[in-house]
Parts: structure tokens; C-alpha cells; sequence
């Protein structure tokens, strides 16, 4: 059976932004565009566009977030959407009401876009199986899934600093298991045709079959790191530091932790990215976390420009008629 | 009654015929299975010329979900849904609410059954109080109140120790000891099997180790206790070797598979459809062309539906927080026919399958058309291509993942004791 991807709308435009995994090089490399030309915004004394006048986005957060939900809530008031934040873990739900009445009720209130954190994979394509024809729905995080906004700010960044995907080997180190910003990295890099791309940890923290999605694996960093162009670090979180998947963080730190000496192994002009928030001295070393090579908070800037780029992107597909 | 079946292809594999002859009933008992019987003149008479006349089948999983799931389905609903599918005895889990922990249970269960007549129905007596794992139930009676075996349904039990004596208490009374064989420490959250699946989906998953690792441990358990076992559900080629191998020294173990996984893996889950929510998960490829070379050869005696039907909001959530289960009855019989198309397995193989396979198991008096037994008979339309479309299907619950599969075979024709409990207008 064939199955149209729900992301697309009848001609083929991007209506919903769930996960990267089956959308097109020129996609991605659009959002990208976009996202450049939109990136002056910021810099202008008049921060905003009058894109989304008139539109209502909602920020349904069923996780607790700081850094996403407020770079998507800069992002939706630049381009002059009107924007409701929703932290649901701490209302409706606990009231026993189901994640589709909360959806229906909001949907009520003609809304034109969801914006969706939430703790389990696959909520924001439940979400957008279930919306009205004329809203569209952004993944912000779905349990271990994914996370395409974010990825998609990784790929500016690199593009901001490298200028050609082509030639890149990327390394993706740490929490992959967990990680849905290590999946959708991997699509977004597969998918922009990077030469190589290594996931690097301990079996622990390695999903089953995770060479099915195009990645060479290693367990050893300094192996792993061996003449790559791009570094990216994943959080590992408090809970999972000790116990059954690592005996501790000072043996991560020792085997996965990113320093100096271990950097000096990737090309000379090797540039080190991380999702955030950073646990400094358990994935990464704090010199290099403030260090030249490291482009960490470019990434927090770019994910306002790159969140606008996905906004205006999905609620433009309405204008063709093209209700899926 | 004086009911006389004619001219339908006859398959009883219990008895080993295979030929078009005529079935002559008398009294809701068989009387003969003859081209010619003197002495009998027929009140009614049913032509079953070019369709397949064989033993009601016999589910041996089926949820019915009453008591205490009525919202779901229940057992009038059901059983007039498997009577419909051809299907005349079925056995249910014990997993009921209240539990089916004691003879009340049981008996209420069963009388609910024979209000509704549409099917027989038995129980699988809880192996522990509550099913909570650590007092071992009162099995002498769940037994005399008519209990066919004991189970502990979908709850493993943790302590080995418990284990070893629900096993010998249970063979104390001769009973079966119904299995789900699942680790749940190595199971942890896991909702899919743990593959390339679970991981492009982000979902948690189920190691094959959950079974294999439970399955040594129930053999190790059954040889030491010498338990009549039967395993459930079973979803992995592994396990099923390990238990191939336990049959091949003797040991008295059984087992059976949902008919989805002999047609589904996790590649059927594409993106989040929960209606492949199963448990145990639906595995790979391997596993499903394993299972099925199991059924083909016999170390697989029994398919079953696993039938679980559910009100539309259970599957109404992202994908780890809905509740498994298919409802199946309607897709046993098509999908159990569609192996002898598929598979190197013969229609009387196949029949036996879900009939005298899983009535052996059960230890009740059905799935054969010998004479003298009560006539509980189907017959079946082999060549009638249906649709599946969840919309119709008779039974309470609509989740099924083979929405818009082209099947073929159904029963036209369905006889309880003699009795016509449905009949295809």
C-alpha cells in the first residue's frame, strides 16, 4: 500500500514539518534559503515581517522546554503571528482530558498552527493525522523520534561555515538512543548527501539496527573523530549518567568527553556544534565549549531565522489551496 | 432435527477425510459422515455443493472482554461476531475484571455464553490470585467449575520460585499451564520489536531476548516439574526453535501464534499506525517466515485470532500510549486459508490448524466431525473474496490493521450443536 506522505500537501509542498526522514534535497535546501533571507530580520531595529499577520500559532508544550519554545515564539512574533503558549504537562491532561479533546478544544478557537513538544514518538504525526484541513503542525520534539527544526538549524550553521555539504564527514557523538536531534541530524545530513556520517558511543547508548539509517558506528572517540569536518555532541541526561546504560560520568567524560587533545584528532578546521543546554566537563570541556572552533551559540541564533523559514514555509502551502 | 449436509468437500482432519460426501445429523450430534445412510429422512437439507464443510473452529485466545470491559465488547457481541466467522468454541484469558481468580467468574462467563448461543465458550482460570504473581490460585476449583487450564494471561510472573510452583500445583489436577512467556525486565517500556524499526521510529523496544530469555526459563521449569505446558503467542523464530527442540526430547509443551503474525512485521507500523500495537510486537521478517514454517511442518499446532477488540479511543493516542490488541475473529479463518495459497501447507493441514489442533490443546470436545460428537460445523465459501472494512465487522471493536486487504473465503453457514447460529443472507 501506498502511503502519501502526510507532510506534503497535494502538491507536494510542505504543510507539516514532522521529521526530516522522507523529504526531498530541494526541500531542505529551500527551508535553508529561506531561512538566509530571513536572517536580516533580526538584524534590523524593527525586528519583524508582517509574513503571518493575522495568524494564530500555539505552542503546545507537553515537555518542559526554555530554549525551543521561546526561539519558536521570537520566531512566530517576528514574522508578526499572533502566538499562545500552552504548557499542557501542567493543566488539561492532569485533568484526565485526552490529548485529541485538548486538540479539538484548540482547534476550536481557530488556531492556524501547532507547534508540538511532547515525551512520546509519533504524537506530532498524531497530531497532524488529526488537525483540520487549514492548520498545520511543527515537530519541536517528539520522545526519541525526532526533532527537524533543530536539525535544521544544525544544517545552517554548517552551511553558514562550511558553504558545500558535499565534502563533509560528520561525527555525531554521545546519547544516539535517546537522541531524536541525532535522528533527525542523520536524515537532514543524509539527505543533503554529506560524504560520511559517524554516530560515536558506547553500546549502551547505541539503537539496534542504527546502520540502517546510513551511519558508520564506532565505539572509539579518538577512531571516530579521525580527519571529520563537523563534531556534533549530544546531551547525555542526569538520569541516565549512572545506572544501568553507564557505570558513571567521569568514565564517560574519559571515554566520550570532548577535549583538546581529542579535537586535535579531526581536520584543523573542524568546528564543534551541541544542541544545548551543555553539561560542561561530562560531554565536553568547557574551553572548548567557549573556544574558537565552537559554534554553539550560533546555533541558538539561527534557530530563530531557521523556525521562521519552517513557519512561513508551512502556512504558505495554504495559499495554493492545496488543503490536504 | 433431522439436518442432512450434502455434497460438500468434507474436511475433518481429526479423522483424516478429505473428500465430497454428505454429513447427516440428528439431534445436534453428528450421526454419520457417509455418502448414504439408511434410515434417515432429513427435515432439513443444505446443499453444500462447492463449498468446504468442516468442524466449527476453535479460537483458542479470544477476549471477550465481559465482565468488566463492557464498554469494549461483550460476550453476546462477540460471540455472534465468531459465529459469523465461522468460529464455535473459543477460550478466553482470565484477564477479566473481576479476574477470573475463582469459580463465580467462570461460571458467570459461561452462562452468559449459553444466554447468548451463539458460541462455546471456556475459560482459562487465573494461575494467581489477581493475577498479581505471588499467591497461587484455588485451582482444584477453577477447575471443577469448568476452567479448561490455567494462565496468568498478560502479567508475567517474576519469581522463578512461583513459577515452579504454579507448575506443579497445576499438574497436581492435570491442568494445562497456558503461557505468555515475556521478561519484563528486558521488556522495560518497550512497546515494538527492537530493530531498525524501533529505532528510525524512535520507539522503545523489545528485544527478542524478552522471549527467548522467558522461554528457557518456563522450559527449564517444565522439565523439572513435568507439566503439560502450552506457550502463547509465540513472536520470534528463536523461541520456537528453542521449543521445537523441547518437543524433539520429549518434553510436553505446545504452542500457537496470533494469525497476524504470520502476515505482519514492524515494517507494518510505518508511520505510527497503532493498530499494529500488538503484543507481543509484530517482528521481522525472519521471525514471520519462521513462525509460518512452524505452522506449515506441525511444531505449531494451533493458529489463533488473539482477539482483542477495543473501543476506537484506545487506539486514539501516539503510538506507545495505546492499548494492543487487533480485533481478529473475522480474519482468522481468511488469513488461516490464505497459507495453503502462500505457504507449503495443505487445506486439511491448515483446517486442523484452528480446529482439532487447538481442541486438543484446550482438552474439549470439538474440532472434529466424528460421529457421536455434537455438531458444531462450518461451512465455508472458498472462493468468496471479501474486503476487509473495519465499519462492518460484527464484532464490537474495529481495530484491525487489514483494513482494505482483498481476503478470500468465508463461512456462509455456521451450526451449533445442530443449530443455525448464523447463516450468510
Amino acid at each position: 500500500m501506498i502511503r502519501r506522505n502526510i507532510q506534503l500537501n497535494q502538491q507536494g509542498r510542505l504543510r507539516h514539518f514532522l521529521t526530516i526522514e522522507g523529504l526531498k534535497r530541494q526541500t531542505l535546501v529551500d527551508i535553508l534559503d529561506t531561512a538566509e533571507s530571513l536572517s536580516g530580520v533580526t538584524d534590523q531595529t524593527v525586528k519583524k515581517v508582517p509574513l503571518l499577520r493575522g495568524k494564530t500559532i500555539v505552542n503546545l508544550f507537553f515537555e518542559a522546554s526554555t530554549r525551543t519554545r521561546t526561539t519558536f515564539e521570537l520566531a512566530a512574533k517576528r514574522l508578526s503571528a499572533d502566538v499562545l503558549n500552552l504548557n499542557i504537562a501542567a493543566s488539561a491532561t492532569k485533568k484526565g482530558e485526552t490529548l485529541l479533546d485538548t486538540l479539538h478544544n484548540l482547534q476550536a478557537m481557530h488556531c492556524d498552527m501547532f507547534v508540538v513538544r511532547h515525551a512520546d514518538s509519533g504524537a506530532a504525526h498524531f497530531i497532524a493525522n488529526h488537525v483540520a484541513p487549514h492548520v498545520s503542525v511543527v515537530n519541536a520534539g517528539d520522545g526519541s523520534h525526532a526533532h527537524p527544526t533543530q536539525a535544521m538549524l544544525d544544517m545552517f550553521t554548517i552551511r553558514r561555515v562550511k558553504g558545500d555539504f558535499y565534502p563533509l564527514k560528520v561525527a555525531i557523538v554521545g546519547d544516539v538512543m535517546h537522541s531524536r536531534v541525532a535522528r533527525s541530524q542523520i536524515h537532514a545530513l543524509t539527505t543533503l548527501g554529506v560524504t560520511e556520517v559517524r554516530v560515536i558511543g558506547p553500546k549502551t547508548l547505541m539503537p539496534k539496527g542504527v546502520e540502517a539509517l546510513g551511519v558508520h558506528v564506532y565505539h572509539d572517540l579518538d577512531e571516530g573523530l579521525k580527519d571529520v569536518d563537523v563534531i556534533i555532541m549530544l546531551r547525555l541526561q542526569n538520569e541516565r549518567m549512572e545506572g544501568e546504560l553507564l557505570p558513571s560520568a567521569h568514565e564517560y567524560f574519559q571515554l566520550y568527553g570532548l577535549t583538546q587533545e581529542r579535537l586535535d584528532k579531526a581536520k584543523p578546521d573542524a568546528i564543534v556544534m551541541h544542541p544545548g543546554p551543555i553539561n560542561r566537563g561530562v560531554e565536553i570541556e568547557s574551553s572548548i565549549a567557549d573556544g574558537p572552533r565552537s559554534v554553539i551559540l550560533q546555533q541558538v541564533t539561527h534557530g530563530i531565522a531557521v523556525r521562521m523559514a519552517v513557519m512561513s514555509t508551512c502556512l504558505g502551502s495554504h495559499a495554493d489551496g492545496g488543503a490536504a | 432435527m433431522r439436518i442432512l449436509i450434502k455434497n460438500g468437500r468434507v474436511i475433518d482432519p481429526a479423522n483424516n477425510i478429505d473428500k465430497v460426501t454428505n454429513i447427516y445429523i440428528a439431534d445436534g450430534k453428528i450421526s454419520a459422515v457417509a455418502n448414504a445412510l439408511d434410515d434417515f429422512t432429513a427435515e432439513q437439507v443444505i446443499d453444500a455443493s462447492g463449498q468446504l464443510v468442516c468442524p466449527g473452529l476453535v479460537d483458542l485466545s479470544a477476549r471477550l472482554r465481559e465482565p468488566g470491559f463492557e464498554h469494549k465488547a461483550t460476550i453476546a457481541s462477540e460471540t455472534r461476531a465468531a459465529a459469523a466467522a465461522g468460529i464455535t468454541s473459543l477460550v478466553m484469558p482470565p484477564d477479566t475484571y473481576p479476574i477470573t481468580d475463582t469459580p463465580a467468574v467462570a461460571k458467570l462467563i459461561r452462562k452468559k455464553a449459553q444466554d447468548a448461543g451463539f458460541a462455546k465458550v471456556y475459560s482459562l482460570g487465573a494461575a494467581t490470585q489477581n493475577l498479581r504473581g505471588e499467591n497461587i490460585s484455588e485451582m482444584a476449583a477453577l477447575k471443577a467449575a469448568g476452567c479448561i487450564g490455567i494462565s496468568n494471561a498478560l502479567t508475567p510472573i517474576k519469581n522463578p520460585l512461583i513459577m515452579k510452583r504454579i507448575m506443579e500445583y497445576a499438574a497436581t489436577f492435570d491442568l494445562t499451564v497456558f503461557l505468555f512467556s515475556e521478561d519484563p525486565s528486558l521488556r522495560h517500556s518497550g512497546c515494538v520489536h527492537e530493530g531498525a524499526i524501533s529505532t528510525r521510529l524512535g520507539l522503545p523496544g523489545i528485544p527478542e531476548a524478552a522471549e527467548t530469555v522467558a522461554v528457557a526459563r518456563d522450559l527449564a521449569l517444565i522439565a523439572d516439574t513435568g507439566v503439560r505446558a502450552h506457550f502463547c503467542r509465540i513472536s520470534t523464530l528463536k523461541a520456537l526453535q528453542m521449543i521445537s527442540r523441547a518437543q524433539f526430547d520429549g518434553l510436553p509443551v505446545s504452542v500457537d501464534v496470533a494469525a497476524h503474525q504470520l502476515y505482519l512485521t514492524d515494517m507494518d507500523i510505518g508511520e505510527f499506525d497503532s493498530q499494529c500495537h500488538v503484543r507481543p510486537p509484530l517482528r521481522d521478517q525472519r521471525d514471520k517466515q519462521g513462525l509460518r514454517e512452524g505452522v506449515c511442518k506441525g511444531s505449531i499446532s494451533v493458529i489463533c485470532s488473539d482477539h482483542q477488540p477495543h473501543e476506537a479511543d484506545a487506539k486514539l493516542y501516539p503510538f506507545r500510549q495505546t492499548e494492543a490488541g487487533i480485533s481478529a475473529l473475522e480474519t482468522l479463518l481468511p488469513l488461516t486459508l490464505r497459507l495453503t495459497e502462500e505457504s507449503n501447507i495443505s487445506l486439511p493441514d491448515a483446517i486442523a490448524r484452528v480446529t482439532t489442533g487447538p481442541a486438543m490443546i484446550a482438552g474439549i470436545d470439538a474440532g472434529t466431525l466424528s460421529q457421536g460428537e455434537e455438531a458444531d460445523i462450518v461451512i465455508i465459501d472458498p472462493e468468496q473474496y471479501w474486503k476487509v472494512c473495519p465499519e462492518n465487522m460484527l464484532s464490537r471493536g474495529h481495530n484491525t490493521p487489514f483494513r482494505d486487504w482483498e481476503l478470500k473465503g468465508k463461512a456462509v453457514h455456521t451450526l451449533l450443536a445442530g443449530k443455525t447460529v448464523f447463516k450468510q443472507p
